[in-house]
């Protein structure tokens, strides 16, 4: 005989399978330490609110949206015109796209000058970074869906840098293309990525992120004792501070999409000549114009494939950086790590600001 | 033993250095010109007297040289002799066809030998017309040759001798962009135009034109230059019956216009030039709307007066082309407004072309120069633009929606974050953590 369908009745049910007292009582002896870098903790949260605000946004605009060269222009322009507040999701969606890689950067950034990827939260790290490459990959794969002139030609130099690689780079090229040129089939393609492989990864990758969250609890910064920090219970005190957070974040993308809807501009014209000004979007522009400063031969290297190398050792030296660390594992300070971190910093912030002043 | 073998490689290898740098750098500098084996070249370029050796160097650039031509295809006579025998008079051979140069009254014939010959040309250029000589004969030019006139121009005084280039060639004195100062070199010479009694202010006049600075200034070889409508070969100046046709060439519609109004038959009867009566002929300004109607400017008031059809009509398509312009500048501007404020208005703008386009066509149909037909255009300007001024209204009324809408959200969003504020402030207060 079942239990009747009462309160306590549907909490033992829910126990009974899925072990809900012992998630309840986990949640509820949640601590967070309090300490002066507190505040870098919301970073992770904020990411994640626009993220969940991409998949509701995102699912809206899937509604209207049709993948193909003859279609894709033509389906947003009738999203922001004719769907009752299309234009609102639209501009949200590339707003919040936008301030999730922010986020998702100085989250990145946060945890590592606080050293909070040291034993034992290494994979916590490593899934972080890889999270932040498919962010990366989102914003790459949607820039070139509404089919407008910037995100095509864009999209044909950004495609343009894979060929470049030895031995493999053409058959890269063809594969991410879908043919030898930009053309409806790389629309269709990117498509598939941006709405079912990436979400499908990221899923995974995400999971796993907040479960070693969860399991290993907040890190502190080196030289703060765990047990001697102040704590904050996560719930209700923790999540509510997260939620006055995410009520904010949400008042600036209304604020954002509002103010500054997001330009379509034109339709993509393959005859047409490359408009003045391309480039891609900012998160990428710092390496960008880095490509465009090395010289087409440096030494007897192609210039181009030496940058994609230099950025290629530059992200796995990012997913190995709890590993490279060995002193942070020590709880001891690295000496040099904070000034390659600033230089980082510092070297993104500049080339950007080049890309779109030169 | 092996110290003197290597003494001896080092001195020869001196000697085979300064051997190849003294053939470099001490041999003649014109051995190459000596080599040629072509008598004309190789005499007349040794010839002191520039008039003489100037044409070997002009030639190298000179079209027909690249298509393969020599000397003796137009000059005749024979390059193998003449050199090697120290002997001029073998290459003037003419036995072997010498003509020497051209006087100014042989060079239409001289140059038409080949360029009239069909069979000819079509060998290297399939597409060149041949009738050069037969146009140029019924030129105002080729009839003062006739008379015996050596001053007026020919071939040559357009195309240059030696050194003639293709017309496509920008360095050409007859490329588009050239060919009004190529013009100009004889007919802006007041003391060489003396004896002709023509004016010599028409390149000054040209220069200042609409045509003038679009071909000179900006560089658009879409402009018409001299010839374009004087003709090149055949250049006459247009009388006042086919001057319409040479400004019909490209402005169709006005010429087409202008044929079906009433003014067509009066400008004939009158002996007025059909275009160049209001636009004039080398100094054609660029028009304004100013130049319709009754105001001051207008030219209309210049043959209409006060109570005649005509003035009556000439005002009343100056009001409706202000009508239609006044129009379409409340669509812009609401437009503008709308798109500024984020509204995507691209539909309305494509609409908005065409309402643009219809104004353009309203300019070409004043050339009705009747009121009924000129409406037929610039109506349906006004009906197309004020169908965008109503997209502008209702896309500026969206813009309103949203920015209430944003009014009201963002407070609310604002009130909900101080609220949760306000509840963890109490809640803390009353069980610290």
């Amino acid at each position: 005989m079942s239990e009747p369908a009462t309160h306590s009745g549907i909490s033992q049910w829910l126990d009974e399978r899925l072990g809900w007292h012992a998630i309840k009582e986990l949640a509820l002896h949640k601590r967070v330490p309090m300490h002066k870098h507190s505040i870098w903790y919301y970073l992770g949260g904020m990411t994640l609110f626009c993220f969940l605000v991409q998949i509701v946004t995102g699912i809206f605009l899937l509604l209207y949206y049709r993948p193909t060269a003859e279609a894709a222009f033509e389906s947003v322009e009738f999203i922001m015109t004719d769907v009752k507040f299309g234009w609102l999701i639209r501009s949200i969606h590339s707003w919040s796209a936008n301030l999730m890689i922010f986020f998702a950067f100085v989250h990145m950034f946060s945890v590592f000058f606080l050293r909070a990827y040291r034993r034992p939260r290494e994979l916590t790290w490593v899934s972080g970074a890889f999270l932040l490459f498919l962010s990366l990959g989102f914003g790459f794969s949607g820039y070139l869906l509404p089919w407008n002139q910037l995100a095509y030609f864009a999209t044909k130099v950004g495609t343009d840098i894979l060929g470049q690689i030895p031995l493999i780079g053409e058959w890269l090229l063809t594969v991410a293309r879908g043919g030898e040129d930009v053309t409806g089939a790389t629309l269709t393609r990117f498509f598939g990525v941006h709405v079912a492989v990436l979400p499908m990864i990221s899923t995974f990758f995400l999971l796993g992120h907040l479960a070693l969250v969860q399991k290993q609890g907040m890190s502190v910064p080196i030289g703060e004792e765990y047990k001697k920090t102040r704590q904050m219970p996560f719930i209700p005190n923790f999540a509510l501070r997260d939620l006055v957070g995410w009520t904010l974040a949400l008042g600036i993308l209304v604020l954002l999409a509002s103010l500054f809807p997001w330009e379509l501009g034109e339709k993509a014209d393959p005859l047409a000549s490359a408009p003045a000004g391309i480039r891609p979007e900012w998160f990428f522009c710092f390496m960008f114009q880095t490509l465009k400063y090395i010289p087409g031969k440096v030494w007897f290297i192609n210039g181009e494939l030496l940058g994609i190398i230099a950025f290629g050792l530059g992200g796995a030296a990012l997913v190995l950086v709890p590993f490279l660390d060995r002193r942070a594992a020590r709880e001891e300070r690295h000496k040099w790590l904070p000034v390659i971190g600033w230089l980082v910093i510092l070297y993104i912030i500049v080339f950007t600001v080049l890309a779109y002043v030169v | 033993m092996k110290m003197l073998r290597t003494d001896f490689i080092l001195r020869f290898l001196i000697a085979v250095s300064i051997a190849v740098l003294a053939t470099f750098v001490l041999a003649p500098q014109d051995t190459r010109a000596k080599a040629t084996g072509n008598s004309c070249v190789d005499c007349h370029s040794e010839i002191p007297d520039k008039q003489l050796s100037d044409p070997v160097k002009g030639v190298e650039s000179d079209i027909h040289h690249a298509k393969g031509l020599g000397c003796q295809d137009c000059h005749g006579g024979d390059p193998t002799k003449g050199m090697a025998e120290g002997d001029p008079e073998l290459a003037h051979n003419p036995a072997k066809g010498f003509v020497g140069a051209p006087t100014s009254k042989e060079i239409p014939d001289f140059c038409a030998k080949c360029h009239s010959d069909v069979e000819f040309m079509k060998r290297y250029n399939p597409k060149l017309r041949v009738d050069q000589l037969l146009e140029y004969r019924s030129s105002k030019h080729g009839k003062l040759l006739e008379t015996g006139d050596g001053k007026v121009a020919t071939c040559v005084s357009c195309h240059g001798v030696h050194g003639i280039l293709a017309v496509s060639d920008t360095r050409s004195p007859v490329f588009r962009a050239n060919a009004p100062g190529t013009c100009a070199k004889c007919h802006a010479n007041a003391g060489y135009m003396k004896p002709y009694g023509i004016p010599t202010n028409q390149f000054d006049l040209y220069k200042s034109s609409v045509h003038g600075m679009q071909l000179l200034e900006k560089g658009d070889l879409a402009a018409p230059a001299c010839n374009n409508c004087h003709g090149n070969h055949g250049a006459t100046p247009p009388g006042l019956t086919s001057i319409a046709f040479a400004c019909g060439e490209c402005h169709a519609n006005n010429r087409d216009f202008f044929n079906q109004s009433p003014h067509k038959e009066a400008y004939t009867k009158m002996g007025l030039g059909e275009c160049t009566t209001c636009h004039n002929h080398h100094d054609i300004a660029k028009p304004t709307d100013a130049m319709l109607g009754v105001g001051e400017r207008a030219l209309c008031v210049r043959c209409h007066s006060q109570g005649d059809k005509g003035f009556e009509t000439a005002a009343k398509m100056a009001v409706e082309l202000d009508t239609l312009k006044l129009t379409l500048n409340l669509a812009h501007e609401l437009l503008t407004r709308a798109e500024q404020g984020g509204i995507n208005v691209r539909l309305g703008k494509y609409d908005l072309h065409t309402a643009d386009d219809a104004l353009i066509k309203a300019r070409t149909a004043i050339h009705y120069f009747d009121f009924d037909k000129f409406h037929e255009v610039s109506g349906a300007g006004v009906t197309e633009a004020r169908q965008v001024i109503t997209q502008g209204e209702e896309a500026l009324h969206d813009l309103r929606i949203r920015q209430i809408g944003l009014g009201v959200s963002v407070p609310i969003i604002l009130w909900v974050a101080l609220a949760l504020y306000l509840r963890i402030r109490r809640m803390e207060r009353e069980k610290p953590f």
